[in-house]
């Protein structure tokens, strides 16, 4: 197993040095490149709306229900969900349905890229396969996701806001007053440089299950899946690793 | 012309080529026939080099392809092009837009350039402009040949590949394709290696045939020599069928 782990850093690394190769053809990395933003960045951005307006409201109310004791300032709900959202869940949490999304379809397009042939037919061509086609998904994602990370924590603040405006559960301005208490500002871009890690492990990780993938549709389906299961445990790692870097 | 000299490949330990020598002529459709699992596809692979071959050399026109950097090798590739099994066409990319590929990769051609020269090679090969703006998936199976013909041959190759060119085709559109590539090899003085197991294409367009069985080379010469060699595994391979049986028979008894 630890020489299998060793044998596939080693693939990996070797695919990365060839995608971090200079494009044979600039003009036509750059019109890979708002293909890419669109399939992976700006079609994600739907699900990343809902998932976050849904956690926000949740959240709000969760807390609510389950800090009823009068030493807790009224405002500490807002002030929760700001912290919960900044620090973990549009970053982590988010990254990680991401992975599931965007590391599937990854995976899946170059996975039958491979099985039909079309890298093989690349290649003889003399083009870098890997370059022509992993090199723009990472730019790609790795630009967009602190969009998508941003995009969610606008939203679980304007979910919970919602639930102050349209319940009694809360009022307005303890909701507001709650999301602007002791903010720290660097809480934001530790989301965002976190975002920027999780989008490169989840573009190049996939690329590598799809890059590899060989036989059947059912072994595409296969490197899809353990290229989602292993961007995961990745993206938890690194979290650990990005923390102790930036937190403590 | 690409010449292959003692030519060793294995896998996990399983060796699929042993000892495999061949010449393949240039302006001649060369085939490389053999049963299902024989090793024509890995000796093929091999002598594009997308398998790394054990030992042996590869030699395009007196190139060692073994001996190559990788830059040398990409470099190469722009003279080769090839027709995959399942035409690998991309599936995101309209007719033209795939046969532009290999232009817009590499070629200092302006885009109206680009687009006259793939609408060439589509009329080349019989497509008509109607089907241009359509994807690989909407177009039939013979004509996914066809236009994968098309992209091999944007870039004027000198050495052209084909990976059973025939296979799930009719008999009728098979001989089309046949045909198609003994043409354009002839036209344009290609050195074409047809890697099949097709009979009819054998008959029809094998002006060189090597016969790969298990491994090893184990038979080589035209389609004429075929009626007339005693070798036994060429004889069970071509004549496995009652019909051929027959055939060889006619032949031999006009003779």
């Amino acid at each position: 197993m630890i020489v299998k782990a060793f044998n596939q850093i080693g693939r990996y690394s070797l695919l990365m040095r060839r995608t971090f190769t200079r494009p044979d053809n600039w003009r036509q990395f750059f019109k890979q490149l708002p293909k890419e933003m669109v399939k992976l960045g700006t079609n994600s951005i739907g699900i990343v709306v809902i998932i976050s307006i849904f956690t926000g409201v949740i959240m709000t109310v969760q807390t609510i229900q389950n800090t009823e004791n009068p030493l807790l300032p009224r405002y500490s709900t807002g002030l929760v969900l700001r912290d919960t959202f900044l620090l973990e869940f549009a970053s982590t949490i988010m990254c990680l349905l991401l992975a599931g999304k965007v590391g599937s379809f990854i995976a899946s397009e170059i996975g039958s890229m491979r099985v039909s042939e079309q890298i093989d037919a690349m290649e003889i061509m003399g083009v870098n396969s890997a370059n022509y086609l992993i090199l723009p998904k990472i730019v790609a994602l790795v630009f967009f996701m602190p969009i998508l990370v941003t995009f969610s924590i606008a939203c679980g603040l304007i979910g919970g806001a919602g639930v102050s405006y349209f319940t009694d559960l809360i009022t307005v301005s303890d909701f507001l007053y709650g999301i602007q208490y002791a903010y720290i500002p660097f809480y934001l871009w530790y989301s965002i440089i976190k975002s920027l890690f999780f989008g490169f492990i989840i573009a190049s990780v996939s690329s590598f299950y799809g890059y590899y993938a060989y036989g059947g549709a059912l072994d595409v389906g296969q490197a899809s899946t353990h290229a989602v299961v292993n961007s995961c445990v990745l993206l938890l790692l690194s979290n650990i690793l990005l923390t102790d870097i930036m937190l403590l | 012309m690409i010449r292959v000299e003692n030519l060793y490949k294995s896998f996990d330990g399983k060796t699929v080529l042993s000892d495999v020598s061949a010449d393949f002529y240039s302006g001649k459709v060369n085939q490389i026939i053999g049963q299902s699992g024989s090793g024509k596809t890995v000796l093929m692979k091999s002598i594009i080099g997308l398998f790394q071959v054990d030992s042996g050399s590869i030699l395009y026109d007196g190139r060692n392809l073994t001996d190559m950097k990788m830059r040398d090798i990409k470099l190469l590739r722009r003279e080769v092009g090839m027709l995959f099994q399942g035409s690998a066409l991309f599936d995101s990319l309209t007719v033209l837009q795939n046969v532009m590929f290999p232009l817009e990769m590499f070629s200092t051609m302006t885009k109206k350039e680009m687009e006259e020269r793939a609408k060439f090679c589509l009329s080349r090969v019989n497509i008509q402009p109607v089907t241009y703006n359509l994807m690989p998936s909407e177009i039939s199976g013979g004509m996914q040949k066809r236009v994968a013909i098309a992209r091999a041959i944007t870039l004027n190759p000198r050495y052209l590949f084909c990976d059973e060119p025939n296979s799930g085709l009719d008999p009728v559109t098979s001989l089309v394709i046949d045909k198609l590539i003994e043409e354009i090899t002839e036209e344009y003085d290609i050195t074409t290696i047809v890697n099949t197991h097709d009979m009819n294409s054998i008959m029809e367009t094998g002006a060189h045939i090597i016969l790969i069985e298990k491994g090893v080379k184990a038979w080589d010469g035209s389609k004429d020599d075929i009626f007339t060699s005693d070798n036994v595994s060429l004889n069970n391979f071509v004549f496995a069928s009652d019909l051929f049986k027959l055939v060889k028979d006619s032949v031999n008894c006009k003779r």
